[in-house]
């Protein structure tokens, strides 16, 4: 180590550093050359270029995928809009132009300057939108005084257009401008400022396959702004297409059955977990949001009691009331509490300590078995099931089938539900379960809450002979060519607990509903076609925190929710259906009967 | 301890360098940012940096008081404490454009990367030190310099910042080559090097990753982002031809038409108000600091404090080197602040922690 210090060494060191010292010297050489070719040589011509700045970026939208149903017709296109721009450099003056501009197109002078006062001075030679999407009338006035019109330009931009207005809002979704804090997360790397993004269900869930990539241009500008030479262009590229599993026709239907209603309708391919139908009622017209819903628009939807701007599909949870009895019923046939030929006796009510539980029918059902219980929804059956079942095993067999937890839609927004157990209630409350709280339950009342996603998963499953599928919204993602660039399949995600014994009985049981002389969906059968399903109707009793009523609602809004989910045809089911009718009282006389026109169109469709 | 002999020795000639350097930078950027800034009074980010300028400066003169050969003793202290900023960013960073590269202590911002350029030039100098001869380095010598090297490479161009991380190399590969391998282990090291290249390219990469790396290499491939700050940055410093258009008369600069025109893109603004003359100047300035670090390390008679010298001289370089090839067309467009002058505390306050080791080498010269 101390070697170096001799003459020999520091010899050594000198040459090493001389030789350092030369590459130092080339290098600067070098940047010196480069400075003089650029302020020297070529320095006339970028003086001339940095006087009138023209060399500038223009961009060109990638438009954005297109979503098809299941039988390829179009349900979300890209239509052309036109867009007022100006480039403030251009247009002196500004504030002459502006007002030339807001007379002739009959638009206020202040709406106009609102972006260019936002944008304040950097902005100036960028080109700012002054308005979008103008009118056919506003564009031939602007193009008919485009001389006396400087520095403003129309430029076509791709802009979403829903094609059927309020169809399946809920599920198709709707964009919105990205944000800052959105932009800088690193998330979205093909998007830009101003531009927009999915906001809500497939259009937010799919973004990164519907968003193309922008393009741009180099160009170069003359005096007025006018483009004299492109001198690069890069071209945008078109986002991926989207083929849903969704029925445009049964959708259609579904949602003109809703009618006025507030509810949902679910309808699912039991052999593969498709959505065939996801309607929510209220709606709202996604068109309203494409480049900002205005906050009128937004106030109105927010303080709708109907609640438009929420999927019940998935975001609402309903307790499942007698459509429940179906997971009671395999419970306690599974637990062998009960078997096919066991009965109970109604009386029209169940005594339980120092309280009588009714059965929805006063006169009693008399002796009962299981598959006349589910066919006639008989309570006092049920309470006995299950409470001879108990809480905690009930719990297990409705996590089983599904309930009380996330089906795996590919939406966001999506609710689990609640299955109570003894535990739960002890964290959520500290209080004890009561076995009367056993009673309530085992008919889908008290804590049980399910979405009418799960429901239809879950009934499908029934009728399938017991496959839970995760239900699937879009089938395919191709790219503007038609090559598939994604396909999603079919995914199982469990099995019903049940035998197929069992599984046989409550089938019987729900066939009987419809089929039956006594069931209790027995308006809806269609000649040819065997359905099996299950009513309920859900009681009402305290609606939920911080909901404030409405004096003229305050009757309609106590009655109780209608529930029907069925499937069809009972021996090899191709649909399944799940119905809720908010307030609609008795689900066989509200809920049943969308169900039933469902089932006509789609079957009578499929074996013309 | 205070030996009265290190003050008369004090490199003040070194220190004028550096503070014109600076001064000069504090001029270009007040007109950097001044134009296009509409509020009352200078502007935030000027502040700032006269703050970390007299921040960087204070820590400069206290790193002198220390004997730079404790620095050979706690090289493995201070490199692991910047390895650990490095993945601690992976756990805590601050997302910025997509990379995390910013770590954020109370009220600073700090860039890891940056530090860990010191902290690798204090490690390579102490392991070359120790194993340095005539000959040259053999095959066995430079496995431990490898490991130093590649560890924080591997950090900073995961987060990603390929810029920084091929930085460090260049700086860690000039010093190797500063004390000499031999023959055999040069050229070896060579052909795998020129070997794996096209393994990587063809195999390793996909399609976007290369992607991105073309562009990095050539900038005219992504016309509307690199390749139109590049045409915007030529402009610039075109237009401001020999005289230069003058102070705050710039047009370039005052339209934001470069984004990073305060911190990467810095020499724009000089070129186009103070023209080749100006250019020219700060060459120079920048000329004589390197010929003096390297004097440093010529003039000092312990084996560690010349590799350090002249690490820190040549991570100087490539830093000066870079920045000007890319803002004029001559590199790849990468994310290497120009010294003294780019808008960014955690660069001065690093060149500034490099400046003080080498007033520090320069004045205990005579100490082995």
């Amino acid at each position: 180590m101390s070697g170096l210090n001799k003459n020999v060494d520091r010899e050594w060191i000198k040459q090493r550093l001389m030789g350092a010292s030369l590459c130092f010297l080339m290098v600067f050489a070098l940047l010196l050359l480069r400075l003089v070719y650029l302020q020297v040589i070529k320095g006339e011509e970028y003086r001339r270029l940095s006087k009138t700045n023209c060399v500038r970026l223009k961009s060109i939208k990638s438009s954005r995928g297109l979503i098809y149903d299941r039988n390829n017709n179009l349900l979300v296109e890209n239509r052309p809009a036109f867009d007022l721009n100006i480039v403030l450099e251009d247009a002196n003056p500004v504030k002459e132009t502006v007002k030339k501009l807001a007379s002739l197109i009959d638009v206020p002078y202040e709406d106009l300057m609102e972006n260019i006062t936002k944008a304040g001075k950097a902005a100036f030679y960028k080109q700012l939108t002054l308005k979008r999407d103008i009118s056919r009338d506003q564009l031939a006035i602007v193009e008919a005084h485009k001389f006396d019109l400087p520095g403003i330009h129309i430029d076509i931009e791709p802009t979403r257009h829903y094609v059927y207005e309020k169809l399946a809002a809920h599920l198709l979704g709707y964009l919105g401008q990205i944000n800052r804090r959105e932009l800088e997360s690193g998330s979205f790397p093909n998007v830009k400022t101003g531009d927009s993004i999915g906001r809500y269900g497939v259009e937010k869930s799919f973004e990164s396959y519907l968003h193309g990539k922008g393009g741009g241009r180099q160009v170069e500008v003359d005096a007025k702004g006018r483009v004299v030479k492109v001198l690069k262009t890069v071209p945008p590229r078109s986002g991926n297409d989207l083929h849903l599993t969704l029925d445009l026709e049964l959708q259609k239907t579904a949602e003109k059955l809703l009618g006025n209603h507030d509810g949902a309708v679910v309808a699912i391919d039991p052999s593969n977990g498709d959505v065939l139908v996801m309607a929510s009622a209220p709606s709202f017209d996604q068109n309203d949001f494409i480049g900002g819903i205005s906050s009128k628009k937004w106030k109105v939807l927010m303080a709708d009691p109907g609640r438009p701007m929420n999927n019940k599909a998935i975001q609402a949870e309903y307790p499942p009331a007698s459509t429940y009895k179906i997971v009671t019923a395999i419970a306690a046939l599974e637990e062998k509490v009960i078997d096919g030929r066991s009965t109970f006796f109604c009386p029209g009510y169940y005594q339980f300590g120092n309280r009588r539980y009714q059965c929805w029918n006063r006169y009693g059902h008399g002796e009962i078995n299981v598959v006349d219980a589910l066919a006639q929804s008989c309570d006092v059956f049920f309470y006995q099931a299950g409470e001879k079942v108990g809480v905690d095993t009930l719990a297990q067999y409705a996590t089983g089938c599904g309930l009380g937890r996330l089906t795996g839609i590919r939406l966001d927004h999506e609710r689990r539900g609640l299955i109570p157990t003894a535990a739960w209630k002890k964290k959520r409350y500290h209080e004890s379960w009561q076995a009367g709280e056993t009673l309530s339950i085992s008919i889908g009342q008290g804590f049980d809450l399910v979405t009418p996603l799960q429901m239809a998963v879950f009934i499908a499953a029934v009728g399938n002979s017991g496959t839970l599928y995760r239900p699937r919204i879009v089938k395919s993602i191709e790219d503007s060519d038609g090559n598939i660039i994604k396909s999603i399949e079919p995914e199982i995600i469990g099995g019903l607990p049940v035998s197929k014994k069992n599984l046989a009985l409550v089938q019987k049981g729900l066939l009987k509903t419809v089929e039956g002389r006594r069931g209790t969906g027995r308006q809806i059968r269609i000649k040819g076609i065997d359905i099996a399903g299950k009513t309920g109707t859900a009681q009402v009793y305290s609606r939920k925190a911080g909901e404030k009523f409405d004096n003229t609602n305050l009757g309609r809004s106590l009655r109780d929710h209608a529930w029907f989910v069925c499937y069809a045809p009972a021996q090899a089911p191709k649909i399944a259906i799940s119905v809720i009718i908010e307030h609609g009282e008795h689900g066989a006389s509200v809920s049943a009967p969308i169900a039933r026109a469902l089932i006509k169109q789609y079957l009578e469709r499929q074996t013309p | 301890m205070f030996d009265r002999r290190l003050i008369e020795n004090f490199d003040w000639g070194f220190l004028v360098v550096i503070l014109l350097i600076c001064s000069a930078g504090l001029v270009i950027l007040y007109s950097a940012v001044t134009a296009g800034h509409d509020g009352v009074g200078v502007h935030p980010l000027f502040k700032r940096q006269i703050i970390w300028m007299v921040t960087g400066l204070c820590i400069m003169l206290a790193s002198v008081v220390i004997d730079f050969r404790e620095l050979d003793k706690l090289n493995l202290f201070i490199y692991t404490l910047c390895v650990g900023m490095l993945v601690a960013i992976y756990l805590f960073g601050e997302l910025g454009g997509g990379s995390r590269r910013w770590l954020v202590i109370g009220f600073v911002r700090i860039q890891p990367s940056e530090l860990m350029k010191i902290a690798l030039v204090i490690s390579l100098a102490s392991v070359y030190s120790t194993c340095v001869s005539m000959e040259g380095l053999g095959f066995r010598d430079l496995i431990k310099p490898a490991i130093l090297c590649l560890i924080p490479f591997g950090l900073i161009v995961n987060q990603p910042d390929l810029g920084t991380g091929l930085l460090l190399l260049l700086i860690a590969g000039s010093i190797t080559l500063f004390v000499k391998v031999e023959k055999k282990v040069f050229f070896t090291l060579a052909g795998i090097g020129f070997s794996i290249v096209p393994l990587v390219w063809f195999v390793g990469l996909k399609a976007y990753q290369k992607d991105r790396i073309l562009t990095f290499l050539d900038p005219d491939r992504d016309p509307l982002g690199a390749g139109y700050h590049i045409i915007q940055s030529k402009i610039a410093i075109g237009s401001g031809m020999v005289m230069g258009k003058g102070f705050l008369k710039g047009t370039q600069s005052a339209l934001s038409f470069l984004p990073e025109q305060h911190t990467d893109f810095i020499l724009s603004v000089l070129a186009e108000e103070w023209g080749l003359v100006g250019c020219l100047i700060l060459l120079v300035l920048y000329l004589i600091l390197l010929f003096w670090g390297l004097n440093i390390a010529y003039n000092c008679r312990n084996t560690f404090g010349s590799i350090l010298a002249f690490g820190i001289t040549i991570m100087i370089f490539w830093q000066i080197f870079i920045n000007i090839g890319m803002v004029m067309g001559l590199m790849p467009v990468v994310g290497v602040p120009l010294p003294l002058i780019s808008y960014g505390g955690s660069s001065v306050v690093t060149n500034m922690v490099g400046f003080g080791i080498l007033l520090n080498i320069s004045m205990r010269k005579f100490t082995n």
